[in-house]
């Protein structure tokens, strides 16, 4: 039995993900599906709750900056060394959005907790911490197994969707992601995994011993969409570099509300740029 | 025997890669060209006896298990060193990574923690390191605690920081006294000058000595073999630093030693 569906492109992807819900992406160095955040952006998505698996790089700043974000949770927002994230400074400093400042290990152990199907994970380090300070959902526990141990307990965090993108999925659902294994407790911990792949195969991924370790298992994709290039323009590692040109060029129209806004029409909406072919 | 020219990027390398001798495991985060080259050289120091692990490099970064696998690996003490900054370091040696002015109304934003809240805790030897040594940065007290640089006795803390490496000195963090020592100031600048920069107080012994400039061996090694393996993951780094011609480190107009 097929459970995972095939869509025909990142537009009919991004219709399934629900304004209001949650939605965990992963940062530039791993799978991101670009291709998908621009249709959602066209398809004017609202209120998301958006997660960085842990940290957030362009997607989270265009995201922001489309008015698509009302929470944002998340250890950093960065874009490397093309400097500050332009959108997302200016969107904490209207009010926009709210963000709910983490830490790398405190999401990766919510995404276990949720993985797992226990309520919380407890954590070393953190205490005393302004992060700490400013969580309340985050609690002091005492270590059950010994005296005077006090550590950080982090709720699960159940995403209610997950979105990345993969270098190969095959024609049963199955999604490789290879040493990306992040994307994988993602898309264990999600109530729906939505992926956009760079190629579908014809193999079974999963009766390939080289790739069957790296590979998700349909169980866990409930849709998948082919989309050639849909990293760009910030890169598939193994596949494309970053476009550095263009993401110069973004920082540098993010800037302003204008300049955004101009990004928006020259590669979000037009057609045409969807392709998001390189130069 | 003549000093060899080095660039002030060099010094620093230098002087991180010793403070790595005789480790088994050094971690670098983004955006870390500087202590990446570090590591690199103390690999290199030691004829490859050390585990580099340097995010964002697929040739020296081992970890196949998703982004947990470092802060994993670093709870069970199987890191000893890292590197962290800040845009604020106080005199306690809590550092900001997130903004200046009161959160969450910052003034200034930064990206924000990242894992600095964990890996302070948890690794030996936390290199803080400051390109910056300002008033503006080094100050009395940080607006943002995103990693502390002391805890209370009961809590499991078997990392913490261990030296602040800036442009202008190195200081030892001492854990008894919960300050920092200067232990050694570059070419160029003197005692006062680190103090008419330094927004905390900080102790300071009866000898401060410059700090060692890097030997012909470490510079061969630097522009050899550790130039050609960061600029996979720094190109625009390396190239700036290598492919220029290398020069004297040259006295810094803001230096403050000038009468």
């Amino acid at each position: 039995m097929l459970m995972t569906r095939f869509l025909d492109n990142v537009d009919q992807l991004a219709r399934e993900v629900p304004n209001r819900g949650s939605l965990a992406v992963p940062p530039d160095y791993s799978g991101c599906a670009m291709a998908a955040v621009r249709a959602l952006i066209r398809r004017g998505a609202r209120d998301l709750h958006l997660l960085g698996i842990p940290q957030l790089g362009f997607q989270g700043d265009m995201l922001i900056g489309a008015g698509c974000v009302s929470v944002l949770e998340a250890a950093a927002l960065t874009l490397g060394e093309f400097g500050a994230a332009p959108r997302f400074i200016a969107a904490l400093k209207s009010g926009a959005i709210r963000m709910r400042d983490s830490t790398c290990p405190a999401i990766h152990a919510g995404l276990q907790a949720a993985e797992k199907g226990i309520p919380f994970m407890p954590l070393r380090g953190i205490l005393d911490s302004d992060v700490l300070a400013h969580r309340d959902d985050w609690k002091i526990v005492d270590n059950p197994f010994t005296d005077d141990d006090p550590m950080v307990a982090l709720p699960a965090i159940r995403p209610t969707v997950a979105l990345f993108h993969a270098p190969l999925a095959d024609r049963r659902g199955n999604v490789w992601i290879g040493v990306r294994r992040e994307l994988m407790l993602a898309a264990h911990a999600s109530e729906c995994t939505l992926v956009s792949a760079e190629e579908i195969t014809d193999i079974d991924l999963l009766d390939d011993e080289r790739y069957a370790p790296g590979t998700i298992p349909a169980l866990y994709v409930s849709a998948i969409a082919a989309a050639p290039n849909g990293a760009w323009p910030v890169g598939l590692a193994g596949r494309y570099p970053p476009d550095a040109t263009h993401l110069a060029r973004y920082v540098e129209l993010a800037q302003t509300e204008d300049g955004f806004r101009r990004y928006l029409d020259e590669h979000v909406f037009d057609a045409n740029a969807n392709a998001g072919v390189q130069a | 025997m003549r000093m060899p020219a080095f660039r002030p990027e060099e010094l620093l390398i230098v002087t991180i890669a010793r403070m790595l001798d005789g480790l088994r495991h050094v971690a670098v985060g983004a955006s870390s060209p500087i202590p990446g080259a570090a590591a690199l050289l103390a690999r290199q120091r030691c004829g490859d006896r050390l585990h580099v692990s340097l995010l964002g490099s697929r040739r020296n970064n081992a970890f196949t298990d998703g982004g947990r696998e470092l802060f994993d690996c670093a709870a069970q003490g199987r890191i000893d060193a890292f590197f962290l900054g800040g845009a604020q370091i106080d005199g306690q040696a809590n550092i900001n990574l997130v903004g200046i002015g009161e959160y969450p109304n910052c003034k200034v934003r930064f990206p924000g923690s990242f894992g600095s809240s964990y890996l302070y805790f948890l690794i030996p030897r936390v290199i803080l390191f400051c390109l910056e040594h300002s008033r503006r940065v080094l100050v009395p007290r940080v607006d943002f605690v995103s990693a502390p640089g002391v805890s209370p006795a009961n809590v499991f803390r078997p990392g913490g920081p261990y030296a602040l490496v800036t442009d202008r000195c190195v200081f030892d963090f001492d854990k008894t006294t919960r300050r920092f020592r200067l232990a050694s100031v570059h070419p160029a600048e003197t005692v006062d000058s680190v103090r008419e920069h330094t927004g905390f107080q900080f102790d300071l012994p009866d000898d401060v000595p410059q700090t060692p400039a890097p030997g012909e061996t470490d510079l061969a090694m630097l522009r050899g073999a550790v130039g050609e393996e960061i600029a996979e993951v720094y190109p625009a780094f390396a190239a700036r630093v290598w492919s220029l011609e290398t020069v004297a480190a040259t006295p810094r107009p803001s230096a403050g030693n000038q009468p």
